[in-house]
């Protein structure tokens, strides 16, 4: 016995499996975690958490982008620390990376 | 101090879930949304280029709501499927997405407090903007779970609602990258680090974090450099302090 081809469900068959491989890794984190006694040491790694997800996910892209998305990426830190403001932030970086990009950069 | 000083303040069994929570989230995740917008409006012309009906694009962007895993979905959509592609799909579809398992274990001290239905209910509209806006939120001693939900909802209503002009206009959007739409999450993401810190000892796990990640993107194809550097970085978190 072998499994028929999906035919013409297959498109919505594929949405499908996307969607319960992403729900799965959204639910993952937080049922794993459920079995974890938040020791001490567990505290401190999940505190250092945030900003190593922050930073790990960043920089490999700024170097992947280019030297204009490392500038903008810079500013947009800077606007932060001024303002405190994420629109603000992410309005100086945006107009940063446009620029630099109308200019060939 | 007595035995409770290793909680974190305002903890307890307080687990409040508010409206006013929910609308605190919407207000803070509307500062991303014309970028979101943008962004859902290129997928959907991806989409449409690929020749998926505009029910299937819609039916992917609802179901599952990451945006960065359906453009990767898109280079390897194909008009017909085997058994074989769909799990492929799957497989490549997880190693993008499971950024998200780190992100929900870095905030499972809060969820834990809530019902079990509720947070299966809310985890589904979990997404790196609502994960960021919570986790900055809990940084600053919120505890409301509502600003996690509201703001997960509003965004997940504007992706899905977007994703139709973009699938209808198809090719007239010119290149996103050219109004550096590209760079919304990054730059949400970078300026993050500003609300986070905590002084430099405690930056010591990202920057292992960061050194890590570099040498897995340069190593290793795909997105394994943002599991590979986070857990390096919660690692290095975790025991540092025996050393000190």
């Amino acid at each position: 016995m072998t499994l028929s081809d999906p035919g013409p469900w297959g498109a919505f068959i594929a949405i499908g499996a996307m969607a319960v491989a992403t729900y799965l890794c959204r639910l993952a984190g937080v049922v794993l975690m459920s079995f974890v006694p938040l020791t001490p040491h567990v505290r401190r790694g999940l505190a250092a958490l945030p900003g190593s997800i922050v930073v790990a996910t960043v920089l490999p892209l700024i170097e992947r982008l280019g030297l204009a998305a490392a500038v903008a990426l810079l500013a947009a830190i800077g606007a932060m620390f001024v303002t405190r403001s994420e629109l603000v932030a992410l309005l100086t970086g945006m107009a940063m990376i446009s620029a630099a990009r109308f200019f060939g950069f | 101090m007595q035995s409770h000083d290793t909680q974190p303040p305002l903890a307890g069994n307080v687990a409040p879930f508010t409206a006013q929570g929910m609308l605190l989230g919407l207000r803070k995740v509307s500062v991303l949304l014309p970028g979101i917008v943008v962004f859902a409006v290129a997928f959907g012309a991806a989409a449409s280029a690929k020749g998926m009906s505009l029910v299937e694009t819609l039916l992917m962007s609802a179901l599952v709501y990451g945006g960065v895993s359906q453009l990767v979905a898109m280079e390897l959509w194909r008009p017909e499927w085997s058994w074989g592609a769909i799990v492929g799909l799957a497989v490549v579809t997880a190693t993008v997405n499971a950024r998200s398992i780190l992100q929900g274990a870095s905030l499972q001290p809060w969820f834990a407090r809530y019902p079990k239905g509720l947070n299966a209910f809310h985890l589904f509209f979990f997404t790196d903007a609502n994960w960021l806006i919570g986790t900055r939120y809990q940084a600053e001693g919120g505890r409301d779970l509502g600003v996690v939900v509201g703001a997960g909802l509003g965004l997940w209503v504007v992706w899905v609602l977007a994703t139709v002009p973009g699938h209808m206009l198809g090719a007239l959007v010119s290149d996103p990258r050219r109004y550096g739409i590209d760079l919304v999450m990054p730059i949400f993401f970078a300026a993050m680090i500003v609300p986070l810190w905590r002084g430099r000892r405690a930056a010591v796990p990202w920057v292992v974090a960061g050194m890590v990640a570099l040498l897995t993107a340069k190593l290793v194809d795909g997105y394994a450099f943002i599991i590979a550097g986070s857990l390096a970085g919660a690692v290095t978190g975790a025991f540092r302090d025996d050393a000190v």
